[in-house]
């Protein structure tokens, strides 16, 4: 499915600085019995978000008013857990592109990348800082510069690097997915796969 | 040059290596289910292209199936459509389909096994995380996602960056009453649930050379949650024991050009990983978990640690405790317990129901405790039956559930209370993961059938009148 183009992004961002934070928190496996890809923005952390009655729960950051943006800002290990890439549908759907963090799960990683969200990781100790950052101003912006790799708080300039594998990257910055790329190479793989037993 | 049996199996399914960028990677077989497939499907549709490679895929109903009365239409609309999206693509697309009621039905990483679907040397992707399970045979297997299962049904490719390598040796060999789940929860615990992320795992030593295929099943279905992309075992004469004469195996000549491959698929003696462990498989006594992800265990004698003594956040291992509704220093024998969930991908094989069943013969089910045993699939339903163990399960008082998923992530009607603690044999302690508010102690079969006698946490060395070191 094919996402918008992702280049430089500057926005507030919602702080949800717990750890471990696993994709059955993100989106409950009770949500996944769609047959299509359409609102699972709804149901984004729904357990956090909302009471079983499903009035909101008031403290969850995503029913805070002073928190908004483009930006999620998770703790260590984010998205842990389960394959669902409903997850990051989810995270996209909701109006995210971007999920910062110290460190991902794979899996979930993988999924962001698929779907155009940029996962970014950032040192423990920047993490810390925008955690910092928001708290004292839930104003504060970040900007995210994908083809120069860099992460920035606006208020203060302080910015760190990031690592992206060069061929998600130009995916991500024209709108690309890896199927137009393998659908490219279709006579090759059916070549090699004349070679390989069932 | 010298190379680990990861290796071997991931160069020789790269059809291309992108420059900066990922493995092209050939996928041998691909293993479909009801809830992670329809927008791929979709997507097929989408684009207008056929699945190029039927043969290679195979279908079944299992996330969100009811586990009674299978024989009737599936009462939850939202669940009925998916199934029925999921045969109409199958028959669209010429895949096998083992939808509900079939003989095959089963939970996708049980049947992979049962039916020679997973061989050793092959890559094998799910929509499932536990897809991990396969690498028992020596596969490269790992769960993908959406996208990834529309990539293969497109392409039978999928474009992964190779990751790094990892040994986990286990020496020794295990004491009485410490099963393969209580070795995977020992591990997960030493290296909490990110420690082997971005690495893909080889189990070696002792241990893991005595262990049955189901004992590595449980091993390597459990690597995803310590981050792993997956595990594997080096095939061994067990492995192709349990191979031969099943279904989806090579035959005759086949059988024999496979075998000479299957020969080669071992470590190398000096080949390097890039991270190596070793533990004693002494060491190791029945596992419990007391929080809410499956590296929060311990062995079963002890008390829950204090907050200061675990790595990471105080404040996140706070909450944890909070929703679990324990203390720090607790002990966790005698904890009451409201639930017994024996099945899954993880525990739901029949070693698993002749180990449940040895220690509940001759006793009876407590009485305010509610059991849910689920077959894996319905061969091992069938084996259940013929060994004798349906009957000692009934005299103590359990019924046998149809086969599925069930309660390991409770999208059917499997749902534990909000509040209700629930020792099961599955492998995800997540909050809500068992259904919203549930409480979840991961752990063996033989701990879940202790707990489902005596009504609490419970050593079942105790009951198998095991002398404790
Ligand atoms: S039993 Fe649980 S982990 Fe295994 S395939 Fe089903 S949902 Fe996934």
């Amino acid at each position: 499915m094919a996402y918008d183009k992702f280049t430089v992004l500057q926005s507030t961002a919602v702080p949800l600085p717990i750890e471990n934070v696993d994709t059955d928190q993100i989106i409950p496996a009770r949500f996944l019995k769609a047959t299509e890809r359409k609102g699972f923005g709804d149901n984004l952390f729904r357990d956090w978000r909302y009471h079983p009655d499903n009035t909101p729960k008031e403290h969850f950051v995503l029913n805070n008013p002073l928190y908004g943006g483009q930006i999620l800002v998770g703790g260590k290990n984010f998205g842990s857990g389960s394959s669902r890439e409903h997850a990051a549908w989810a995270v996209y759907d909701y109006g995210f592109r971007c999920v910062v963090s110290s460190f991902f799960a794979d899996i979930f990683r993988n999924n962001c990348l698929n779907v155009g969200v940029l996962p970014v990781q950032v040192s423990p100790e920047f993490l810390q800082q925008i955690f910092e950052a928001i708290e004292k101003d839930p104003k504060t912006e970040l900007v995210v510069d994908l083809p120069a790799q860099t992460i920035t708080l606006k208020a203060t300039g302080a910015s760190e690097a990031f690592d992206i594998n060069g061929y998600k990257k130009d995916n991500l910055t024209n709108g690309f997915d890896d199927i137009d790329y393998l659908l490219n190479m279709k006579e090759e793989i059916k070549t090699f796969a004349q070679n390989t037993p069932l | 040059m010298s190379k680990t049996l990861f290796d071997k199996v991931w160069d020789s399914h790269v059809v291309r290596s992108v420059e900066n960028g990922p493995d092209v990677l050939f996928i041998d077989r691909h293993l479909v289910h009801e809830v992670t497939s329809p927008v791929a499907f979709l997507g097929l549709k989408n684009r207008g292209i056929p699945v190029l490679y039927p043969n290679r895929t195979f279908a079944t109903a299992d996330h969100n199936t009811p586990t009674r009365n299978q024989h009737l239409p599936v009462a939850d609309p939202l669940s009925a459509n998916q199934l029925a999206a999921l045969e109409r693509n199958a028959t669209e697309h010429g895949i096998p389909y083992w939808g509900l009621g079939h003989e095959k039905n089963g939970i996708v990483h049980v049947i992979g096994p049962e039916n020679g679907i997973t061989l050793p040397g092959a890559t094998i992707v799910c929509g499932d995380s536990h897809t991990s399970t396969h690498g028992a045979f020596g596969a490269i297997a790992f769960g993908i996602g959406t996208s990834e299962v529309e990539m293969v049904l497109a392409t039978q490719c999928i474009m992964q960056p190779k990751p790094k390598s990892m040994r986990i040796n286990i020496n020794g060999s295990l004491n009485p009453g410490v099963t393969p789940k209580d070795v995977a929860l020992y591990i997960i615990s030493q290296l909490t649930t990110s420690g082997a992320t971005g690495y893909f795992v080889e189990y070696a030593g002792e241990v893991f050379r005595n262990m049955s295929m189901e004992g590595r099943m449980t091993v390597c279905n459990l690597s995803i949650e310590m981050g792993a992309r997956g595990g594997m075992v080096a095939p061994d004469q067990k492995t192709f024991d349990y191979v031969k004469g099943r279904e989806f195996a090579p035959k005759g000549a086949a059988w024999d050009e496979a075998m000479a491959y299957w020969e080669t698929l071992y470590t190398d003696k000096d080949a390097r990983f890039d991270k190596e462990l070793t533990f004693n498989g002494a060491d190791i006594e029945p596992m419990i978990t007391y929080g809410t992800n499956p590296g929060m265990g311990l062995g079963i004698s002890q008390s829950i640690p204090a907050a200061e003594t675990v790595e990471g956040g105080v404040s996140t291992y706070r909450k944890s405790l909070e929703y679990m509704a324990f203390s720090e220093g607790e002990a966790m024998i005698g904890k009451k317990v409201d639930f017994v969930f024996l099945g899954s991908c993880t525990n739901g094989r029949i070693e698993d129901f002749r180990a449940f069943a040895q220690v509940v013969k001759g006793r009876k089910k407590a009485d305010h405790v509610t059991a849910w045993l689920v077959p894996g699939s319905h061969q091992v339903e069938a084996a259940i039956r013929e060994e004798g163990i349906l009957e000692v399960l009934t005299e103590a008082g359990f019924e046998l559930r149809e086969p599925g998923c069930s309660a390991c992530l409770a999208m059917n009607e499997d749902k534990i209370p909000a509040g209700k603690y629930a020792v099961s044999t599955s492998n995800r302690n997540f909050e809500g993961r068992q259904g919203p508010g549930a409480r979840t102690l991961l752990a063996s079969p033989l701990v879940a059938a202790a707990a489902a006698v005596t009504g609490k946490v419970t050593d079942p060395r105790q009951l198998l009148e095991i002398e404790m070191a």
